[in-house]
């Protein structure tokens, strides 16, 4: 009898356990559902939608031609504007961030969280308001515009360009190459950088040979927060680069409320999360197959 | 075959010092790691350093290795001073103990990394690869990561990455430390064998004392950063100077004594023994004789040529090849290790008895 009932038991104790699970996880995703997925399907359908010469968008006559208006050199000029934004403003954040993570990463384990709070203070006052604050900063007469007058460093007025966007950038998203590329170096075996000058290698080919590879998980962590982020930025160009050169977050926005083309606007969005999405994967997978 | 193998005694009488350390001391802050050691580690020498966690062992060999710097003294390796070179700038290499193989390269790449980085060419550089891989009977998994390999197998692979840049000196930091029992025993002779093959100077560390004795030609025994004893396994075993290298290496009775003379000790019993000693008169030390070197004998029955001291057994434990007798003198019990007899051959608790030793099997020790 019990040899019979022993695995109807066991697939019973699975169903309950997957059941609770499904319980435990259904707040989540009510929560994702409504928030998250409904509206993604309304932007989707809105890229497809059709917009009267009113300026409505009517969810009817589907077609693509919010899709071949991308193609136009205004939208492209916009999309590659903003591409060459965030890979500059990744690029820099790992270029600072990295010295910075493996600096803290190697303190003592005290040290370590010190700095490690320090670097996540930024995150206690609100975004807008730091945004906010640089613009007084980059100001004609702001304390960065004199001082970089002062030392020499050239004309400091850059408020409303691009580098204006670009320091905004990278300075909102620092912390979030910082941490990851903490966690990645704190975890490698410091033995194997020993192993490394034990077998002849210098200082630099034991961090390029060693350090650099076991810590691109981080690398690649770090550079898909900054970089998402950067890509579709709203507030930051909207602050710091006076919004007169647009970049792809403005441009959406206008779509949707000056321009009343919610196609348009829709199809974009459609476009920013693909390249993204792509990006994230063929990112991971390269990281995957280094690892 | 046996015959083209490097004769390490042959070797051994060469003078020149793969290795020497004088007066090196290492400070950790307050605490001293490494308390001004002096050692010569001769060519192509088996040399162990043999002591129990925190004793120094590893911090003096990563200060050969240049992984530490000492805080005073001198490391000498081929008598060229290493001052402040740093790791790849001398000529040894290191077995970690937890091998530090890079997870993110293959056996192939793990082993060649040394001579990539001294920009050996690649057709040389795949043949000492081969061969090294050969060496340690890993052919076939060259392509493995380091993830897909058992311990044993790391093992050998940190061993052929080192070799293959034929240092002057290997150094082994507790190499078979996180290998089973069997495949430790198999490759503490597999090593030994490697050692005389490649007729590189070794330096190992290790807290297994039957590790050390059963590999090394010398064996150094380290106690709280002092090298206490250096001399071969044999010496090491039968001629400990000091209780603390006696009590680590094998089991042993220790018999508290007072010297008397230039060749006399006093046992706390007033028994005089006659065993030379370097110390002054009145010195505590002790005499130590093996479980082993001492033989039971029925009371008054034991041989006059031999130190005699009566006593009561106290127990008998059957091990099968030995018996351990447990017997109650005066002051202390000693321990004595037979080879096992038959069951009515053998002693019984309570038997009155006499316990022998030939007074060269006894080391007079102090600490």
């Amino acid at each position: 009898m019990t040899e019979v009932a022993t695995p109807g038991l066991e697939l019973q104790a699975e169903r309950a356990e997957s059941r609770r699970g499904f319980l435990l996880g259904l707040p989540a995703v009510v929560y994702l559902v409504v928030f998250f997925v409904i509206p993604l399907g309304i932007v989707i359908a809105y890229s497809f939608a059709t917009r009267t010469r009113t300026g409505r968008t009517e969810l009817r006559d589907w077609n693509l031609e919010a899709y071949e208006r991308l193609g136009e050199s205004v939208v492209r000029a916009v999309a590659f504007r903003s591409l060459w934004i965030a890979v500059a403003s990744t690029l820099i954040c790992l270029a600072l961030a990295y010295p910075l993570a493996y600096f803290i990463s190697t303190r003592k384990p005290a040290t370590r969280n010190l700095l490690l709070v320090a670097v996540m203070i930024p995150f206690w006052s609100n975004f807008l308001i730091r945004t906010y604050a640089w613009r007084v900063l980059l100001d004609s007469d702001g304390l960065f515009t004199r001082v970089a007058a002062e030392v020499g460093f050239g004309d400091g007025r850059i408020l409303f360009t691009n580098k204006a966007v670009i320091l905004g950038l990278v300075y909102g998203y620092l912390p979030f190459m910082v941490l990851p590329l903490y966690a990645a170096i704190e975890r490698i075996d410091w033995s194997l950088v020993e192993g490394a000058r034990d077998l002849y290698a210098s200082g630099w080919a034991a961090f390029r040979r060693v350090v650099w590879p076991l810590s691109k998980p981080g690398v690649i962590a770090g550079s898909i927060l900054v970089f998402v982020p950067s890509f579709g930025a709203y507030v930051t160009p909207a602050i710091l680069g006076g919004n007169k050169k647009g970049l792809v977050g403005s441009y959406i926005v206008d779509q949707f409320m000056d321009a009343r083309n919610g196609p348009l606007g829709a199809s974009l969005s459609v476009m920013v999360l693909a390249v993204m999405l792509i990006g994230t994967l063929v990112y991971f997978r390269q990281g995957g197959r280094n690892l | 075959m046996a015959d083209t193998i490097t004769d390490p005694t042959g070797a051994a009488t060469a003078t020149s010092n793969a290795v020497q350390l004088s007066g090196v001391t290492k400070r950790f802050g307050d605490v001293v790691a490494v308390d001004d050691l002096d050692l010569s580690i001769t060519d192509g020498e088996f040399f162990s350093l043999l002591g129990p966690s925190g004793c120094g062992k590893t911090t003096t060999l990563r200060m050969i290795a240049g992984l530490e710097l000492p805080t005073q003294g001198s490391v000498k390796i081929h008598g060229e001073e290493m001052g402040l070179r740093p790791p790849n700038k001398r000529p040894v290499n290191t077995v970690f103990q937890s091998y530090a193989l890079f997870p993110h390269m293959d056996v192939r790449a793990n082993v060649g990394f040394g001579l990539e980085m001294r920009k050996v060419d690649k057709a040389e550089r795949d043949e000492q690869i081969a061969w090294a891989i050969d060496l340690v009977e890993m052919g076939g998994m060259g392509h493995r990561k380091p993830g897909q390999l058992s311990g044993g197998q790391q093992q050998r692979v940190a061993l052929a990455r080192a070799l293959v840049n034929r240092p002057e000196v290997l150094l082994l930091d507790e190499p078979l430390g996180a290998l089973d029992l069997k495949l430790r025993q198999q490759m503490q002779t597999e090593l030994k064998n490697l050692q005389r093959e490649v007729g590189i100077t070794f330096v190992y560390v290790t807290h297994d004392q039957e590790e050390a004795v059963t590999m090394s030609d010398r064996i150094g025994v380290m106690h709280e950063g002092r090298l206490l004893q250096v001399d071969t396994p044999e010496a090491i075993y039968e001629r400990p100077t000091t209780r603390f290298v006696a009590d680590f290496i094998g089991r042993t009775n220790f018999l508290e004594a007072t010297v008397a003379g230039r060749d006399e000790v006093v046992l706390a019993n007033g028994d005089r023994l006659r065993l030379s000693s370097d110390h002054a008169d009145g010195t505590a030390v002790a005499v130590t004789v093996r479980p082993e070197r001492l033989t039971v004998h029925g009371r008054g029955q034991a041989p006059d040529d031999q130190h005699r001291i009566d006593g009561v057994l106290e127990s008998a434990v059957y091990l099968g090849n030995a018996i351990i007798y447990t017997i109650s003198i005066d002051w202390m019990r000693l321990e004595v290790r037979c080879p096992a007899t038959l069951a009515g051959h053998r002693r019984s608790a309570g038997d009155d008895v006499t316990v022998s030793f030939e007074p060269e099997h006894a080391s007079v020790v102090v600490g």
